[in-house]
Formats: structure tokens, sequence, C-alpha cells
């Protein structure tokens, strides 16, 4: 009984170092993976407008997927669109089902230990917003202006500490209501996240609201999986070619109603 | 077991005094005007003519069969499309005004129903006319059977202002929900919320049922 389960157990033994030393030896480069088969994989969104969702026609759009296809073209290959959740991105680059994550991806010190991150694409940040006509150039101009803002957010803790005295801040419960207020016109302002704000300029054009100032800002990396200098190379030189092009802030100023700006690295 | 600590929140108790403090408004002025909007449409729909019956009902059903948030969010959100901006203190006054209007409607007739038909018959015969036997002879006896189930009524709707804070209004649950969200003491901040409206709720009570024969159906 013992001796067949150790032989099993030997057996699995085998099959299993075959298994990682074969994949091993198939590790070449991430890039040069993507140039043979011709295939840029990226993982997007589809369910963060305006940064990715899907429209009408069931297809995803939004700033991620066209910076995705915007990668794929600048590779001279063709972009595979592989859509994940904020949970599952991280893992997805880990166990090499996407050669990219594009997807509202955050820069900080717990992702850096598991993926590498190449340079920033998209800013995302929580800012003030509000009809053209009105003036509001920085906190100093919201006092005495009804602002909508949902409670607890970053945005609200951000605009509490900067907001002008004087200034009647309006908490909702979720973002929901908040936009609600301010589409209604029960304010004169809206603090939010980018997300949000592009959401709601697109559903209301008849708003004409425009984007203020930023409260808080925090970019948006493309994440390359843990070692694959190569490839994040390669996409930091067409990131930096974009920026310096005008590509970066015409993909922002699309989807998000304001330019990229400054990027970190 | 959680470590409960008070102190973060009832360090707010300036916040949280104002907080209760437009609560107390809201409740006065939407108890005045509720129950007189109350009195007035029951008096309608024992006596009026058919026409206002019908309002009356109409009116009585659409508020009393749906949920009072709906109601609210109707004013606050709602209106504005039809051009009428409204402050959410006002706003919330409104929804309740309207809410326990309908509710008090329904209290105020069960009580005048259950006046007899003789006291109209002795009113008459001393030539009162009609408007004058409602005011003098049938309401203060109606209102005096029905004021305890008008006052609870008036405290379902104190309670009910706790949803005015969703639109903004900054009433006590507002200010404990706000409180909550800074420090992360949910658990406390909506405990002294709940004593607060206890001991609102006790002394509203005990306010309504002393003010009721002195001032509503005096003798």
């Amino acid at each position: 009984m013992l001796g067949v389960s150790v032989n099993k157990f030997l057996r699995l033994l085998v099959v299993a170092v075959l298994t990682v030393s074969s994949s091993l030896g198939y590790a070449q480069g991430a890039l040069d993976e993507v140039m043979k088969n011709k295939v840029l994989r990226v993982g997007i969104p589809t369910d963060f407008p305006p940064y990715g969702f899907v429209g009408t026609d069931l297809q995803p759009q939004g700033l991620d997927i066209d910076m995705a296809n915007y990668l794929g073209a600048k590779l001279g290959v063709k972009t595979e669109l592989v859509v994940v959740s904020s949970a599952n991105r991280i893992p997805y680059l880990q166990t090499k089902k996407a050669d990219l994550v594009i997807s509202t991806l955050g820069k900080n010190p717990d992702r850096e230990k598991v993926i590498d991150f190449a340079s920033a694409y998209s800013p995302f940040f929580q800012a003030v917003f509000a009809a053209k006509g009105l003036s509001v150039k920085g906190p100093q101009d919201l006092g005495a202006k009804t602002v909508a803002v949902t409670r607890g957010a970053i945005e609200d803790l951000e605009l509490t500490k900067v907001a002008a005295p004087g200034t009647d801040i309006k908490r909702f419960e979720d973002n929901n209501t908040t936009v609600s207020a301010f589409v209604a016109g029960q304010t004169q302002v809206i603090a939010t996240g980018a997300s949000v704000a592009g959401n709601m300029m697109a559903k209301n054009p008849k708003l004409d609201v425009e984007y203020k100032f930023t409260l808080k800002d925090s970019p948006n990396f493309v994440g390359v999986a843990k070692g694959e200098e190569a490839l994040r190379a390669k996409v930091n030189a067409i990131i930096a070619e974009a920026k310096k092009a005008g590509d970066l802030d015409r993909m922002s100023q699309k989807w998000l109603g304001r330019p990229a700006g400054d990027l970190p690295q | 077991m959680i470590a409960l600590d008070f102190a973060p929140v009832l360090a707010e108790w300036p916040a949280l005094a104002k907080g209760l403090g437009l609560t107390v408004v809201l409740t006065a002025v939407s108890a005045v005007l509720g129950v007189s909007l109350g009195i007035v449409c029951a008096c309608v729909r024992a006596y009026g003519s058919q026409f206002g019956k019908m309002w009356v009902a109409a009116y009585v059903e659409l508020i009393r069969n749906t949920p009072f948030i709906v109601q609210l969010f109707f004013i606050f959100f709602g209106l504005p499309s039809l051009g009428v901006k409204l402050s959410p203190e006002l706003a919330s006054v409104i929804a309740m005004v309207v809410n326990l209007g309908a509710y008090s409607t329904e209290i105020v007739r069960a009580g005048l129903e259950a006046t007899p038909k003789g006291m109209w018959d002795a009113a008459k015969s001393l030539a009162l006319n009609k408007r004058q036997i409602l005011r003098l002879v049938v309401l203060p006896p109606a209102l005096k059977s029905i004021w305890p189930a008008m006052v609870g009524q008036i405290i379902i709707v104190m309670l009910g202002s706790a949803v005015c804070g969703q639109i903004s209004a900054q009433e006590l649950s507002y200010v404990a929900n706000l409180i909550h969200s800074r420090n992360f003491r949910a658990f406390e901040a909506t405990m002294i919320a709940a004593a607060m409206y206890l001991a609102l709720a006790m002394l509203v009570r005990q306010l309504l049922m002393w003010l009721g024969p002195r001032y509503v159906y005096k003798h």
C-alpha cells in the first residue's frame, strides 16, 4: 500500500519537475513572446467608466482600452483585450495570462513587491467640477458656494481640509446621491473622483460641466510582470513618445475632460 | 468583545447638539403644520363636498402608501426638474408636513366619526353655523380622544426625520454618520444618537401630553 503511494508521489514529483523546468526553458522575455505571436494581451477593466466599460455595442471601450490599443499599434501587433477585475488584475500578470495590465492601477509599495510598473499613462484624481459659467480657480473660490460630496470619501477629507471658510459642504450617502444632487441643481459644485465625474459629464452634456481643480492625484500606471525588463523599457519608450506627441493628453481630454498633465515616470 | 470608546464621539458634542437642534426644529415645525393640515383635511373628508372628499382621499392614499424616503427624494431630487429648488431643510420640512398631514387626517377623521350625531343636532338647535359647530362643539372632544394616537404619530415622524440626512439636512443622524465616517467609531456614534433620540422622544411625548389639554382641545 505504502509502496504504491510513494511510487505515485515520485511520479507526480517527476511530472512537476519536468513542468517547471520546461516552463523555465520556455520563459523567454515577454516582449519576445509578444513580437513572435504578434499579439499583445492586455488586462483591461469593463466595470469602471470612463476608464473601461462596455458600450451599447457590447464592446469594451474607455481610456484604458484606447491605451491598450495604442500600445499594440505602436508595437505593430494585434491587441487582445483580457477583461480583469480590481481583485484579479495582479494575479493575471503573475500567472502570465496577460502581458500588461492597464486597469486604473495605482502604484504602491505593496504592489511593487509582486509586479513591476511601467510609466504612468493617465491621471486618476479626485477633483472639483462645476458648470463652465461658474468661476472656481481653487479652494479659495469655494466660499459661500454649495458643494456636493460623498461623505467619508477621500475627496470629502481633502475638500474639508482645503475649502475656504464659509463653504457650504453638502455630504451625501454615496456617489449616486451626490451626483443626483448636483445634476438636480441642488448644489453648484461637485467634488468627486475622475471616473464618477467622467461618467456624469458623458451622461449630462447639457450641464456643461468642466474640471476646476484637483484635490488629490493618484495616477494610473501600466502594470508589467515582475522582471520583464525588456517589455517594461519598450512600454516606457512608447509612453514617453506618446507624451511628447500629445497623445496622452488627447486620450485624457477625450475621456476625462482634462489633459493628462505631468505624469510621473 | 469590542473595546468601546465613547470619548472620540463625545468630543464632537457641539456638532451632536447642533444636529439635535435641527431635529427638534424640523419636528416642531412639521408637527404644528402637519397636525393643522390633518385637521383641515379630516374635516373636508368627513363633512366636505364630494369633490373635496375625493382630493383628500387621493392625497391620503398616495402618501400613506408610499415610503417616506421616496417622498423626500421626490421633493429634493425630482422637483428641481420642474424648476422648484428647495434647501435640504425646507425639503425635509415639506416632506414631513405632507407625511404627517396624511396620517393625521385619518387619525382626526376617526375622532370626528366617533362624535355622536346628537351633538350636531344639539349645536344646530343653538343656532350655531357649521364652522362654529366644528370648532366649538365637535372638534374638542374628537381631538381629546385621538390625542394619544396623534402624539404617537408625531413621534414616528420625528424619528423618521433621521432619513433627512440622506439629502444632507444636518440633523442628528447626519451628524452621527459624519462623526463615524471620520473616526470609524460607528457603534459608539449610533449608540449615542439612539440614546439622544430616545430621550428626545420621551421628552416630546411628555410635552405634547401636557400641551394637548391646555392648547389643542381646550375645555
